[in-house]
């Protein structure tokens, strides 16, 4: 295991993609192609001025940021312990933090002249936010979601589909959100020359894992200059919920040079980490390679990737981002579980306690600070980042608690 | 050295070009998967490639992708593939067998001991779909070592530096995906296939051949006419699939003998 010394400087990935052993290029030839076009784009795109001017734009008057940081007094007071600090990513255009992604690689789609973008989603989000997208820039979009999901997220796909986007069921493997980026990656194949595909969580094949993350780093870099003028310094951890990881990359990213602060990642513990029944792949699960990247998955003694399980279907998924793995072994971020229940618990918690109604993957993060927060002392800071809003899940929360809308 | 290069050398002497069906291994049994090879043997194949089952196989179409299914409901695993095509040798030490698969149950085995195993087995080549040559080094290598060849894929986009850096790593042959898309898919494009191939020979040096999209004997004759060799694979999985299990083995014969005839005509 390598440790991540003080002050050395994080440049990952390297040139091929990797962040240690993870991460990388793991695509049939056909894509190779096609990625590389796209990892010389981005990488130009990067460091231009005037993409990054209407990138800025779009995230302020598009999407209204900068997010506003929201001390939660209440549940503070009630829990007894640390401040609880928010980040409302809940308050974006469309929802949640997604939107930060898809503003960038639409931007990017447009430069490298795309007419139709792709798209994979779990719970919905990220396919609203790339119809969304796909509405404002004026592409096509097509969006891949597992036929469990599109049962789950009704409201979702009804939002995606009065965005103009067409919304195509997939029936194969466990139906749900890796099933829809193997289908989307299958699109891609075929339809390489006109199509964008918008990945939406820091996975997938370089330069995707590292793309994703620059577009959600304005996350953390808001952070970086609200805490102080907050509360006068920088948060003692910052905890996110990771099923891709991309949120949590978004905030940790920009933290990962500031030594004293902890980073903690939480992952869907669903019915138990014991029970088999979860989706806590840097918990529980083994390294190996799946779309298109080296990292954590959760997967059987011959290498098969396993069902996964959570009551929030954006954390439902049997890998994880490869910096993720990275930052885990190299000790600089903490990786634990929250099961459904717990998340549950928190979501009433803050529907109650503050009025803000947090998406299930966000309660995730937010059930793991109520956790630690009454160990702690009232000058400690804990900084959650609420990447969501909980519209979406009312039917789920209303079914958990035996209520049917 | 595998019995792969000796293989083409005798086709070239004959002056015919090898006909190379895929099949998925474990559908419908990994019984039927040994009789199938015998099969495929006698109606005509030169080399076999023998799919791995993956849970998710993002390269495949949909016929593929079912077939994976059907065998990882039987609980195929390596293991039971590398056990298939030891049983296979023990009746047939002459036909090449190419594994054909994903990176990940591979990496669950560790690849040093996958490639031991192989080679224990009497396995010829392993393509690794989702292992471009810059990540599928370490496996290559390990495989080198026992003599079975790294078979690699080029496509349509792949660019003239490509070629050659594909070259530099691969042996056995190259695997020439004629479309852009999954496996299965309709389209092929003769034309483009024309237009590739001269470079690819000339670059790798290497037998080349084609396969994603070939579904009947006339277009296996086109290609074939191209080409050293002639990939049919989602064809023949649907067949499969069509069949009742005691039928697949002669459907699968028929089928694969009257391609045979076409190519040889
Ligand atoms: C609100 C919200 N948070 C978190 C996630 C999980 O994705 P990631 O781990 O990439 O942030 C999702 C995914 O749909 C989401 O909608």
């Amino acid at each position: 295991m390598q440790m991540y010394e003080a002050g050395q400087i994080y440049d990952l990935p390297d040139s091929k993609g990797h962040f240690g052993p993870y991460g990388g290029v793991f695509v049939a030839e056909t894509l190779m192609y096609a990625l590389d076009e796209l990892r010389r784009e981005y990488l130009r795109l990067r460091d231009d001025a005037e993409f990054q001017r209407e990138f800025q734009y779009e995230l302020k008057h598009y999407v209204g940021r900068p997010s506003p940081v929201y001390h939660a007094r209440r549940l503070s007071e009630h829990l007894g312990g640390a401040q609880i600090w928010l980040k409302r990513e809940d308050l974006n255009h469309t929802g949640a933090h997604k939107i930060n992604n898809t503003i960038g690689q639409s931007l990017v789609a447009r430069r490298m002249g795309k007419k139709r973008v792709i798209a994979e989603t779990g719970a919905g989000q990220h396919g609203v936010a790339s119809a969304t997208v796909a509405a404002r820039y004026g592409m096509e979009c097509v969006v891949y979601m597992g036929l469990e999901d599109i049962k789950r997220q009704a409201s979702n796909v009804y939002r995606m589909k009065l965005l103009g986007a067409t919304v195509v069921p997939v029936e194969s493997g466990s139906r749900t959100l890796k099933d829809a980026l193997n289908e989307a990656m299958r699109d891609w194949v075929t339809n390489v020359e006109s199509t964008f595909y918008i990945i939406g969580t820091v996975a997938g094949p370089h330069p995707y894992p590292m793309m994703v993350r620059d577009f959600n780093a304005v996350v953390g870099r808001e952070l970086l200059v609200q805490m102080p003028e907050v509360i006068g310094r920088q948060p003692d951890a910052v905890l996110a919920c990771v099923g891709g990881g991309s949120n949590a990359m978004g905030v940790f990213h920009p933290y990962i040079a500031e030594r004293g602060v902890r980073l903690i990642g939480v992952e869907a513990a669903g019915e138990g980490l014991g029970t088999g029944h979860h989706a806590a792949t840097l918990c529980a699960g083994r390294p190996g390679v799946l779309h298109g990247n080296r990292t954590y998955l959760l997967q059987d003694e011959d290498g098969q990737i396993i069902e996964t399980h959570s009551i929030s279907a954006g954390l439902d998924y049997p890998g994880v981002g490869p910096e993720h793995a990275w930052l885990k072994d190299s000790g600089r971020a903490e990786y634990v579980a929250a099961s459904d229940d717990e998340a549950l618990q928190a979501f009433h918690t803050l529907c109650r306690m503050e009025g803000i109604m947090p998406a299930l993957e966000s309660s995730h993060a937010l059930a793991h600070a109520m956790k630690i927060a009454p160990g702690m002392r009232p000058d400690q800071v804990l900084l959650v980042n609420l990447s969501g809003r909980g519209d979406k899940d009312m039917h789920t929360v209303a079914n958990a608690s035996g209520i049917t809308l | 050295m595998s019995r792969i290069p000796s293989t083409f050398e005798a086709l070239q002497g004959k002056g015919r070009k090898a006909l190379i069906p895929f099949i998925t291994a474990g559908d419908p049994s990994l019984a039927h998967t040994v009789s199938l090879m015998h099969a495929l043997v006698e109606a005509g194949a030169d080399i076999i490639e023998l799919g791995v089952p993956f849970s998710d196989p993002m390269a495949d179409g949909p016929a593929i992708q079912r077939s994976s299914e059907r065998a990882l409901r039987k609980h195929t695993s390596l293991r039971g593939v590398l056990e298939a095509v030891r049983t296979f040798r023990s009746k047939d030490d002459a036909t090449p067998v190419v594994l054909m698969g994903y990176a990940n149950p591979i990496e669950a085995m560790g690849v040093e001991r996958f490639a031991q195993s192989a080679a224990d087995a009497g396995v010829d080549g392993v393509l690794v779909v989702d292992y471009p040559p810059e990540e599928g080094s370490g496996l290559s290598q390990a495989l080198k070592a026992r003599d079975i060849d790294s078979i690699y894929l080029l496509s349509p986009t792949s660019t003239e530096s490509r070629i050659r850096e594909v070259g530099r790593a691969a042996s056995g042959y190259i695997y020439y995906v004629s479309l852009k898309g999954v496996t299965g898919a309709a389209s092929l494009d003769l034309d483009e296939i024309a237009r590739k191939l001269p470079a690819i020979k000339a670059h790798t040096g290497l037998p080349v051949g084609v396969g994603f999209g070939i579904r009947d004997a006339e277009t296996a004759r086109a290609v074939g006419k191209l080409s050293d060799a002639v990939v049919i694979g989602s064809r023949l999985v649907q067949e499969i699939e069509d069949s009742a299990p005691e039928q697949a083995v002669e459907k699968v014969r028929a089928l694969v003998g009257g391609i045979r005839r076409a190519m040889d005509a």
